[in-house]
Formats: structure tokens, C-alpha cells, sequence
């Protein structure tokens, strides 16, 4: 501080700078009785919320834009001039090819999700009595529920665009099988296009998410928390990652099921 | 519930029990609403009941995001001005979503009338 532009004396300078601020307009009180890093993973999701906001809003606009296949789903079949019937499209299941199984496979996804959270909520917990073997412990659980849902994303991202065994005839007449960003066999071309994009987007993060995990799985493991005190780092992670959860259960009802 | 941040008076270096009967108790919440879900999917499929469906589901949708949030991300547990400031910008979201859904309707109506 020998460069200090005031023109107290040094050593006072240095008193006062160093001293907790606790007047109530210096930072002094936590109105909302939470820590900065927390908060500010609050407003970091409330703006993500308006990100996949933005989506699912788009997603509404575009299907109410198209029509709406009006006879019962068994007669439903593929085209352009309706949107397709969700449990129509995602029918398949890993190692039970040929066979119809609605949404089945969206439920198993789902259910990883939802269980990777609450290994999640008993990492936090942990965190909270400073059991550093059972934070590693759930950690490694969530790390786990994680990875499963992105490879089971990467398989459903793989038979959409590979097709369904059997191919729609286009308009000009032509057999198309699968998905690709100018057309798709199930209907119109915005529905493939949002297919990407929304489940793309909840992926990356639920992969942003794995990232960080594993960066708390190693920090927990180097007893960095342990000597800095707390495991808030876990809560914070942990806030991101039921985000993750709450989009798919978004995500899921939007695109899935309605 | 205050059984989130129970401090018990502890000897330096002991580990408290595990308290996680809250979140299993959570888990089994969403599991039970999830299952309602697709038993719903399958169950009532006549066109005719489509509006009551979608308005069920949504419903649901939001009841699993109210444990989410509340119980999860510790919302509920927090003071009412962190709720309110998170609640009220997401209340906004669900306006813009009932909005431009209707303005969806609309915009595919003009389209199929454009050329007739």
C-alpha cells in the first residue's frame, strides 16, 4: 500500500481497509441470508430459466402453428401437414428392437435423472456434517446417474436420426428415413430442428454439469473443502445440477408427453 | 421441516448421522407423480378429452417443479424475499409461454387461410 493515493497515513489506511465493512449500505447485512456465491447461482439459473424459457415458448408458438393430427393415434401416421404424436416417434428401446414401447425409454431416462438428483441432495447433506467419504460417495453416484443419461441421450439422438425401420414418403415421392436439420421422416422440419435443439441444449448442460461434478470429486478427494471449512461449493454445484433436472421434467411434459 | 440445518452439539472430529428421510420422502413424491404421468399418457388418449389431458399434465409439471425447487434447490427453506425474487421473473416466463401460445394458433389459422 506504499502507492496509496491518499492522503491518510499509510498505517491507518491499511486499519481500515482491512476491517470488516458492517454498516448496512457497505455490505454490512445479507438481506437474503444466503452467501454471494449462492445468489449468484440463483440469478445465474433464473436467467437460464429464460434461455430454455425462450425455447419451450418457441416450441409452443411453432407446434400451435401446425396442425394437429385429429384422429385417434392408432390410425396416426407420419407427414408434414400435422405434428407428430410424441409416443409415436420415441417407440424404441436399446436391445429391443422392432418392438413398440412408447416413451419407455424417456421414462428410464427420466427416472436416472430424478435419482441423480437426490444422490445429489445426500452429497449436500453430507457436505453439511463434513463427511468427506460419504461426499465421495454420492458424488461418484451423481457422476455415474450423469454419464448414464447422456449416453442414453446419445442413443436416443442416434435411432432419431437414423429413422424407424420404416421410411415416409416424401412429398416428391422420395423414401426418407430418419432426421437432419432440412427434413426428418416423423413431420414438420421445425419439429427435428427443435428436437436438437432444446434436448442439445439440456444435454450440454447436463454435461457442463458431469464436468463440474467430477472437478468437486477430485477438490473433495484433496481435502480442499475439508480445509477451507465448508462444502458450499457442493451446494452450489448441487443448485445447478436439480436445475439440470427441473428442465428435463420441462422438457419431458413439452416434448414427451403433451 | 426444520430437520435441514439441525446443529447438534458435537465433539471436534465426530461425524453426525445422515438425516435424509426428507429426501427419500421427496424421491418417492416424484417417482409416484412421474408414474401418474405416463399411466395418464396411455390411459386417457380420446382426442376429445386432449385440452383436460394437456391441462392435467401441466399441472403435474408443475407440482414435480414445486418439490424440485422447494425441497431440492432448499427454495422453500429460504426467506420470502429470495422466493419472491426468483418466483415472480419465472411467473413472467409463464405468461410469455400462455401469450405466444395463443399467437401460435392464430399465426397457423392466417397461414391456412393465406391462399383460399
Amino acid at each position: 500500500m506504499a502507492q496509496s493515493t491518499t492522503l491518510q497515513p499509510a498505517a491507518a489506511y491499511t486499519a481500515s481497509a482491512d476491517a470488516p465493512r458492517t454498516g448496512t449500505w457497505d455490505g454490512g447485512n445479507e438481506p437474503f441470508k444466503a452467501s454471494y456465491g449462492k445468489l449468484m447461482m440463483w440469478f445465474f439459473l433464473l436467467s437460464d430459466a429464460f434461455t430454455f424459457g425462450a425455447f419451450l415458448t418457441a416450441y409452443g408458438l411453432i407446434r400451435h402453428k401446425h396442425g394437429v393430427f385429429t384422429g385417434v393415434a392408432k390410425d396416426f401416421f407420419f407427414s408434414t401437414a400435422h405434428w407428430p404424436i410424441p409416443e409415436k416417434v420415441f417407440n424404441a428401446f436399446p436391445g429391443f428392437h422392432g418392438l413398440d414401447l412408447p416413451l419407455a425409454f424417456v421414462a428410464l431416462m427420466t427416472m436416472i435423472l430424478i435419482f441423480s438428483s437426490v444422490t445429489m441432495v445426500l452429497a449436500v447433506e453430507a457436505g453439511h456434517r463434513m463427511d468427506k467419504a460419504d461426499v465421495q460417495k454420492w458424488l461418484l453416484w451423481t457422476i455415474l446417474f450423469g454419464a448414464m443419461f447422456l449416453s442414453s441421450q446419445a442413443w436416443e439422438w442416434s435411432h432419431f436420426i437414423g429413422g424407424h425401420e420404416e421410411p415416409t414418403r416424401m412429398a416428391d415421392g422420395s423414401l426418407f428415413y430418419g432426421a437432419n436439420l432440412h427434413m426428418n421422416q416423423y413431420g414438420p422440419p421445425l419439429f427435428g430442428d427443435l428436437f436438437f435443439f432444446i434436448t442439445g441444449f439440456h444435454g450440454t448442460h447436463v454435461f457442463s454439469g458431469v464436468v463440474l461434478l467430477i472437478w468437486c470429486f477430485i477438490a473433495t478427494t484433496n481435502g480442499t473443502f475439508e480445509k477451507r471449512g465448508h462444502y458450499e461449493m457442493i451446494e452450489k454445484i448441487g443448485l445447478y445440477w436439480h436445475f439440470v433436472d427441473l428442465v428435463w421434467v420441462f422438457v419431458f411434459t413439452f416434448f414427451y408427453l403433451v | 421441516m426444520s430437520n435441514h440445518a439441525e446443529e447438534l452439539a458435537m465433539h471436534p472430529g465426530e461425524i453426525a448421522k445422515p438425516n435424509t428421510g426428507w429426501i427419500w420422502k421427496t424421491f418417492w413424491v416424484l417417482v409416484a407423480v412421474t408414474a401418474l404421468e405416463f399411466l395418464i399418457a396411455f390411459t386417457v388418449t380420446s382426442p376429445g378429452l386432449r385440452t383436460f389431458r394437456n391441462s392435467v399434465f401441466i399441472v403435474l409439471t408443475i407440482l414435480k417443479a414445486f418439490f424440485i425447487v422447494g425441497e431440492f434447490m432448499h427454495l422453500k427453506h429460504e426467506v420470502k424475499s429470495l422466493i419472491w425474487t426468483i418466483l415472480v421473473p419465472t411467473a413472467l416466463l409463464v405468461w410469455l409461454v400462455v401469450a405466444l401460445v395463443t399467437e401460435g394458433s392464430y399465426v397457423g389459422e392466417v397461414l391456412s387461410h393465406m391462399f383460399s
